[in-house]
């Protein structure tokens, strides 16, 4: 399993023409995050999304370091980025190429040189993830379900060590979100997952309430997120 | 649901799809001077005759050929208008039935052509170009990701334009132009992030 590591991080953000020069997004946080499926849970703009990023060079900390595998993010991005995938909220900024298979053919052009080996094994990809029927859609035209679990089998056709996802459930129904969310606990990937689901991180192995940039809580997901539903208010 | 103007790539094996992409191209640069260098009705009216035999070849389905012109109609309608003022019917026939070959003859390309082809040939192509400091992947990706943009556009415009309606601002260019602009920027930004999550780039 992976080891994720934040040493003293914090992450300050410029606010131009606001009422202070400067907003503290993360204050200092220091994890060790070795569990295989870690859910960050805690409210709108509490800084879930900011750490999740931190994990992938997405934020660079103004100060301390965050550790992948001993990996600098900070230092090592482009290292860093080869073994952590990340899911967004939003597939459709994600997916980059006008149809399926390209979109999963362009994760693929650093592993398959060869234009239809490649493109094998993009087919290969879909088939495993059940989408080898919209191969050659738009990714335009795909359900908002069939978006995000395109971005997910194009992180995944990396084959990632880590998993940051960034509330991957939020815009889908509720079959999706099932379907979505069953995927990606079911994963052998270290998973951080950013997430408003309690009912999905209740089936995490670890739990960290996140609130107004500072870890509050942090230990077994049925006592993080009962901490949470009594503190939300 | 948006829809790009210069059509999608479809599966197909007619002569078209596996003609090489430079030819493709080539042959579409070639046609446009042609239409420019030989202006009359003999040129546009081959011109004419081989996007729709290039349709018919290529697979391209009436729908999407239609689709293709409906985003140019009002300004095809008003060049034809003011050039059969201007200079007659014949001249109008001559200019807008050029453009309307020419872009039969773009969606041709577009349907018959994948774009991991066209990235491909464009990275081929500008390859000498590196020791200038040119990186063809990122130009090449570049040209994908602006093919992409266009059917994005539209459905951000049509849902901004919605919500405009919706709040009664139909009326209103800055209710339709502001978010508009601010969720394309946003659009484009969130891309960054993803391609930069990707690894794209990196390298």
């Amino acid at each position: 399993m992976s080891r994720i590591e934040f040493d003293g991080v914090v992450v300050r953000a410029v606010t131009p023409g606001g009422p202070v020069p400067e907003i503290t997004v993360v204050q200092e946080t220091t994890l060790d995050l070795t569990e295989q499926r870690i859910a960050l849970i805690g409210p709108n703009g509490s800084g879930k999304s900011t750490l999740a990023r931190l994990v992938n060079g997405l934020v660079e900390p103004t100060t301390g370091q965050v550790l992948v595998e001993g990996l600098d993010v900070a230092k090592k991005g482009r290292e860093v980025r080869r073994r952590v995938g990340f899911v967004f909220t939003d597939p459709t900024a994600q997916l980059v190429m006008p149809t399926v298979i390209e979109d999963i053919a362009l994760s693929l052009r650093h592993q398959v040189r060869g234009r239809e080996e490649r493109a094998a094994a993009a087919r290969n990809v879909l088939a495993s993830y059940g989408l080898e029927e919209l191969a050659e859609r738009s990714v335009h035209t795909l359900s908002g379900g069939q978006r995000q679990l395109l971005a997910i089998a194009g992180v995944l056709a990396t084959d990632p060590a880590v998993l940051v996802a960034d509330e991957p459930t939020t815009l889908l129904d509720l079959r999706n979100s099932r379907k979505i969310g069953d995927l990606l606990l079911g994963l052998s990937q270290q998973l951080v997952l950013a997430t408003h689901d309690l009912d999905l991180a209740l089936r995490c192995d670890r739990a960290l309430l996140v609130d107004q940039g500072a870890v509050v809580a942090d230990g077994s997901p049925a006592e993080v997120v009962a901490h949470y539903r009594r503190t939300a208010g | 649901m948006g829809f790009s103007p210069i059509g999608e790539y479809r599966p197909g094996t007619s002569v078209l799809h596996r003609l090489p992409v430079g030819t493709k191209l080539l042959g579409l640069v070639v046609l446009s001077i042609l239409a420019v260098a030989f202006r009359g009705v003999p040129t546009t009216s081959a011109l004419l005759g081989l996007a729709v035999i290039g349709c018919v070849v290529g697979g391209v389905p009436v729908r999407r050929a239609a689709r293709s012109l409906r985003g140019m109609l009002v300004a095809m309608v008003f060049l034809a208008a003011y050039q059969t003022w201007q200079r007659g019917p014949e001249r109008a026939y001559v200019v807008v039935g050029a453009l309307v070959a020419l872009l039969l003859l773009a969606t041709v390309f577009t349907t018959t052509t994948q774009v991991e082809r066209m990235i491909d040939a464009i990275t081929r192509w500008l390859e000498p170009f590196r020791r200038f400091g040119v990186r063809p992947e990122l130009v090449a990706l570049a040209f994908s990701l602006m093919i992409r943009g266009i059917p994005l556009t539209l459905e951000i415009a049509a849902e901004t334009r919605d919500a405009a309606r919706a709040r009664g601002l139909d009326r209103n260019p800055r209710a339709y132009l502001t978010p508009l602009v601010i969720r394309v920027v946003a659009h484009a930004r969130a891309t960054g992030d993803a391609l930069h999550a990707r690894g794209i780039g990196d390298d």
